[in-house]
């Protein structure tokens, strides 16, 4: 068979950089296959699917060696609308590709621009709106619409030129466990009806894997590392030494010392032959140690019995009861729209409960303005760039104490020293927009922690970050949870977040608070789980499947000895860190290149620039 | 803030018009409107925008916030042009019949109360037509309309690209602004007028900039679904133009001439009942 | 300068409106005479023409004018509209010699700004809106002028203060940051 995708001794550089982004690229897709590929912000992933999509080199000019053909045809000759009626992009910033006022306008954009008249755009329209169940929503705006319903529009709007390929860029990032899910087996869906080359690229492989691929590409500093089944990528230990997150079943039954066999197709834990591992599994858990039950201490943040509606009659938050002790790191989940931020909203003051009350440290704070509440509760949003209001570092994390009328002597002194504790203070007098995503958001966690807060709230806090950066944020907020006695209270729906780094789990469904419980019981907890939109671990179909006893005990187990492992591979990375940074001393542009793909974003931008 | 203005659908014949009709009968409307100072046109076109405001079954809720808004700055505005010029009626109409001695230099005259008279009658002849179209035209129609009465597809587009995001943006800035109040920016206006522009800034730094990460997004969506493809584009919610259409677009062109004859035949755009 | 007309030009006009028309109603108000204050999206509209050019400013003040009026105060005030599109065609002609993106937003580029916005301002609203408020509303000579110039005032600050610096922050995004070192 002939490859519908064919890199041949393939290298790109971009315009505006020194050293190539892929390197002897060398890559066969076949028609109808699936293809997940992997690996860590600035490896070259991104620019690898541009490289099919035509966006480069259109959009981000540079120069190849090397050949790279798609169906037969150089995109490099075909142009971008060319390559269009091949390549389907479904990007993963869905309010981005969603550009119609209506979902069908959305999708008929495509056909729109190729000036097909109207009744075919109809008939068009509502075939593809079947197909991923969007019928019922033709005429909804985008804003009311949820995430994954936004999702499946977007992927209607590229397979409406019936495309060979469907290209998706992290189509996981954005959604809740459940639509995630949803989303993985819609895909599936189109490749056996339709025979689509699928592409996906996604850091979260678990959750990728929901569905079974044909092969999974390892790519690493602009080299493809490995290029093989799951069953014989999972039992290596490549993903690891990438800086890509195993599925956690692997990574437990690694630590038990089970030497996996592909034989045993490890790809799904339900499928997943365990009768060899299960003896080990077993000793393991007898063994493992129990982790430390944290004390009750006083209450930090009390939420009475709060109510909630924007139009009266329709609630979005009802009776919500709950305490956060302080010292504690809490989660807020659920899925997208359940009214987690509506909370975050009422604790913040920016909008007013219907009934109900608020206690900080004991007493009522219904009658504090916003600001006034912001001295001893922070917001950290999820998105920097929208709390960044200040060009330079010091100016951004000294606002905060500037509006306050706090004297200058001590600004600078409490700056500085948060700036220590948040590892920036070389960095004071630089511009922020120098500084890569993850570097910005402990800016913003700078700028709230430099008022001393009792509380912090974050919104999302890792969302978009791949493995390294999701550990190094989660590890720094550990850092000051334990060391400097900070309550945290994160909003999320990242269920390894809410596992690894939560002491407790508020889940809320509907508008009701669920559970209140650890992490691990309501993972394992099929119910309650589903009612939220979340997943069950697969750390519980491992226990189940092997017969362990408390598989919720089980779970906790093997976080809190994955935490600590993950603590030490933390100080490994922290000489990475180092590593990086005398890199940015030397070569600040070349350091950007593997730092994060945000800086590939800007190196974009600057490229494509330089181009127009 | 305020309510904005929305297309709320209904079926009337108003609402089924094609948005290519109701587009340029507002932008003609507008544009006599303008020209005219002619009471009794004024008057006529005041008359025919009610009736039409009336079957357009548009409701008080759903403009009444805009109304008021409306009907106070037309009061600010005929107040400052009486204070500024006590006279102005008497210098177009040429006579000076004082009604009531003010302090001053200050006389109400009746030549004055006819000329605000006229302002005000201006506004009210178009406003009601701008009223019933934007509630009475789906916004997804826009830019097809603006396409099919000569304007370049991408401008048009450029507007429905803004008519999409205006949600998205207010979102952003409310989030914004909250989380940049809740970091103690004073947002009320009993600050300094430094401190307020100070504040303004924090909320438009961060505003600005995620907008320009959004157009890099948005143009790379558009560029991998083929826009610009073509000198020519078609509309998927394009309306075609029928019977009501031809009938209402014929109605406009002769009254807008009939309405502009009337009012030039004596050289001046003012009607004077003082002569 | 940027000639061609291309899918990002769209686009910053499609966004600059929507920030324009959002930030409609975010004004700090100076006096009492209608109409005059300082108005936010003023420097969406100087920003934005800055960066892109005539076309994309010019379109964002004609097209976010007429809509903000529109769906906010139900009416168009066409003599306000006009003056708005002609300021940011006139900032947005020199917008290759600001380079702004290319991170050149310096000392002389910023000179170079102020003394166009000004200049820019003053023929928008001390020339044309008040002629316009003329011709087709036949307001008083002297009011519309005071109007207009109370209105220079406002923008001029906006543009001058917020304008400037947003460009310059915006412009370091683009600046060549390898002389940056860790202190």
């Amino acid at each position: 068979m002939i490859p519908i995708i064919e890199f041949k001794d393939y290298t790109y550089k971009y315009r505006a950089q020194v050293e190539p982004t892929l390197w002897n690229i060398n890559l066969s897709i076949y028609p109808g296959e699936k293809i997940l590929i992997v690996g860590p912000s600035g490896s070259g992933k991104s620019t690898l699917a541009h490289c099919i999509n035509g966006l480069v080199p259109f959009s981000y000019p540079g120069e190849s060696t090397g050949s790279l053909t798609i169906k037969g045809v150089n995109p490099a000759e075909k142009g971008i609308f060319g390559m269009s009626k091949i390549v389907g992009t479904v990007l993963q910033d869905t309010d981005g590709q969603f550009i119609g006022l209506t979902v069908a306008e959305d999708i008929a954009f495509a056909l729109e621009n190729d000036m097909v008249p109207q009744d075919e755009m109809f008939r068009k329209v509502d075939g593809v709106a079947d197909v991923v169940d969007v019928k019922k929503l033709l005429n909804h705006a985008p804003n009311a619409l949820s995430g994954g319903q936004k999702q499946r529009v977007c992927m209607a709007g590229v397979m409406i030129d019936d495309v060979d390929i469907l290209l998706f860029d992290e189509p996981l990032a954005n959604l809740d466990p459940a639509t995630g899910k949803r989303a993985i087996n819609l895909i599936d869906q189109i490749q056996k009806g339709k025979n689509t080359t699928i592409v996906i690229i996604e850091h979260r492989l678990e959750d990728a894997l929901y569905r079974d691929v044909d092969r999974i590409i390892v790519v690493g500093e602009g080299r493809i590392v490995a290029d093989m089944r799951p069953e014989d990528l999972l039992v290596t230990d490549i993903l690891n030494q990438q800086g890509i997150r195993e599925p956690l079943y692997i990574t437990a039954l690694k630590h038990a010392g089970c030497e996996l066999q592909a034989s045993s197709s490890p790809q799904h834990i339900e499928s997943m032959d365990l009768e060899p591992y299960k003896e080990k599994m077993q000793n393991w858990y007898r063994n493992a140690e129990m982790p430390e039950e944290k004390k009750i201490k006083e209450p930090a943040l009390e939420i009475m019995d709060l109510d909630f509606a924007y139009v009266y009659g329709d609630p979005i938050l009802q009776n919500i009861r709950f305490q956060i002790n302080k010292g504690e790191m809490i989660s807020v989940v659920g899925k997208n729209g359940a009214g987690k931020s509506t909370l975050s909203n009422l604790i913040c003051g920016f909008i007013d409960p219907d009934k109900g009350s608020i206690l900080l440290n004991g007493s009522d704070i219904a009658e504090k303005s916003i600001k006034e509440r912001g001295e001893s509760i922070g917001l950290v949003m999820q998105n920097p760039n929208q709390m960044i209001s200040k060009p330079m570092v010091y100016d951004e994390v000294a606002l905060g104490l500037t509006v306050r009328g706090v004297p200058q002597e001590e600004i600078r002194e409490r700056v500085y020293e948060t700036l220590k504790i948040c590892g920036l203070y070389p960095f004071r007098n630089w511009p922020i927009s120098a500084l890569s995503f993850g570097q910005k958001k402990r800016v913003t966690i700078a700028s709230i922690l430099v008022m001393d807060p009792n509380v912090i709230i974050l919104d999302e806090p890792t969302a978009g970050q791949d493995y390294r950066h999701y550990t190094e944020i989660m590890e720094f907020l550990k850092k000051l949870n334990q060391e400097r006695g900070i309550t945290i209270l994160m909003i999320t729906h990242d269920m390894h977040l809410m596992l690894e780094y939560t002491d407790r789990a508020i889940v809320i469904a509907d508008g009701q608070l669920i559970a209140d419980d650890k992490p691990a019981n309501v993972l394992t907890n099929e119910k309650k789980s589903e009612k939220a939109y979340l997943k069950k671990t697969s750390l519980y179909d491992l226990a189940l499947r092997c017969d362990l006893p408390d598989p919720s005990m089980f779970v906790e187990c093997f976080i809190h000895y994955e935490r600590q492992h993950a603590a030490n591979r933390m100080r490994g990375s922290v000489d990475y860190d180092k590593e990086q940074e005398k890199g940015q001393e030397k070569n600040q542009n070349k350091d950007r290149m593997a730092y994060s793909d945000e800086y590939q974003d800007e190196k974009d931008k600057t490229a494509e620039e330089v181009a127009r | 803030m305020a309510r904005i203005l929305t297309y709320t659908e209904k079926n009337t014949w108003i609402h089924r018009l094609s948005g290519v009709t109701k587009l340029l009968f507002f932008l003609s409307w507008s544009v006599v409107g303008m020209l005219t100072y002619d009471t009794r046109v004024l008057l006529t076109m005041l008359v025919i925008s009610l009736i039409i405001f009336k079957i357009s079954k548009t409701e008080w809720k759903q403009i009444g916030t805009v109304f008021k808004f409306i009907l106070l700055f037309l009061l600010l505005n005929l107040l400052t042009v009486f204070v500024f010029s006590p006279y102005e009626g008497t210098k177009i109409y040429g006579t000076k019949t004082v009604l009531c001695q003010l302090v001053g230099n200050y006389a109400i005259t009746k030549e004055q109360l006819f000329y605000e008279l006229n302002i005000m009658f201006k506004y009210f002849t178009v406003i009601p037509i701008v009223l019933m179209f934007i509630v009475t035209t789906n916004p997804s129609e826009f830019a097809a309309s603006l396409n099919h009465i000569g304007v370049s597809y991408k401008v048009g587009y450029a507007v429905a690209i803004a008519l999409r995001y205006v949600p998205d943006v207010q979102s952003d800035f409310n989030k914004i602004k909250h989380a940049q109040e809740a970091r103690g920016i004073e947002m009320s206006g009993k600050a300094s007028l430094k401190s307020r522009i100070k504040s303004m800034a924090s909320i438009i730094f961060p505003l600005i900039f995620s907008s320009m990460d959004r157009i890099d997004v948005v143009s790379n969506a558009m560029e991998l679904r083929g826009f610009g493809k073509n000198k020519k584009r078609t509309w998927y919610s394009g309306k075609a133009l029928q019977r009501n259409d031809y009938l209402t677009i014929g109605f406009v062109i002769v009254f807008c001439i009939a309405a502009l004859f009337i009012t030039f035949r004596d050289g001046s755009r003012f009607y004077n009942p003082f002569l | 300068m940027k000639q061609k007309f291309g899918i990002k030009e769209v686009v910053a006009i499609g966004i600059g409106t929507a920030l324009f028309v959002v930030l409609t109603n975010v004004q700090i108000p100076f006096g009492i005479i209608p109409n005059t204050a300082l108005q936010s999206r003023v420097a969406i509209l100087t920003f934005f023409a800055a960066v892109f050019g005539p076309v994309v400013g010019g379109a964002i003040g004609l097209i976010g004018h007429a809509l903000g009026d529109a769906l906010f105060y139900g009416g168009v005030w066409w003599s306000w509209v006009f003056p708005d599109a002609v300021f940011g065609i006139l900032v947005g002609i020199f917008a290759s010699k600001y380079a702004i993106k290319e991170g050149g937003f310096g000392k002389k580029a910023i000179i170079l700004f102020n003394v166009i916005q000004v200049v820019a301002n003053a023929i928008a609203w001390i020339l044309v809106a008040p002629v316009l408020d003329i011709l087709i509303y036949a307001e008083p000579t002297d009011k519309v002028f005071i109007q207009g110039a109370l209105a220079f005032i406002g923008n001029i600050i906006v543009s001058g203060v917020l304008g400037t610096l947003i460009a310059a922050a915006y412009s370091k995004v683009g600046a060549k940051s390898s002389s940056l070192t860790k202190e």
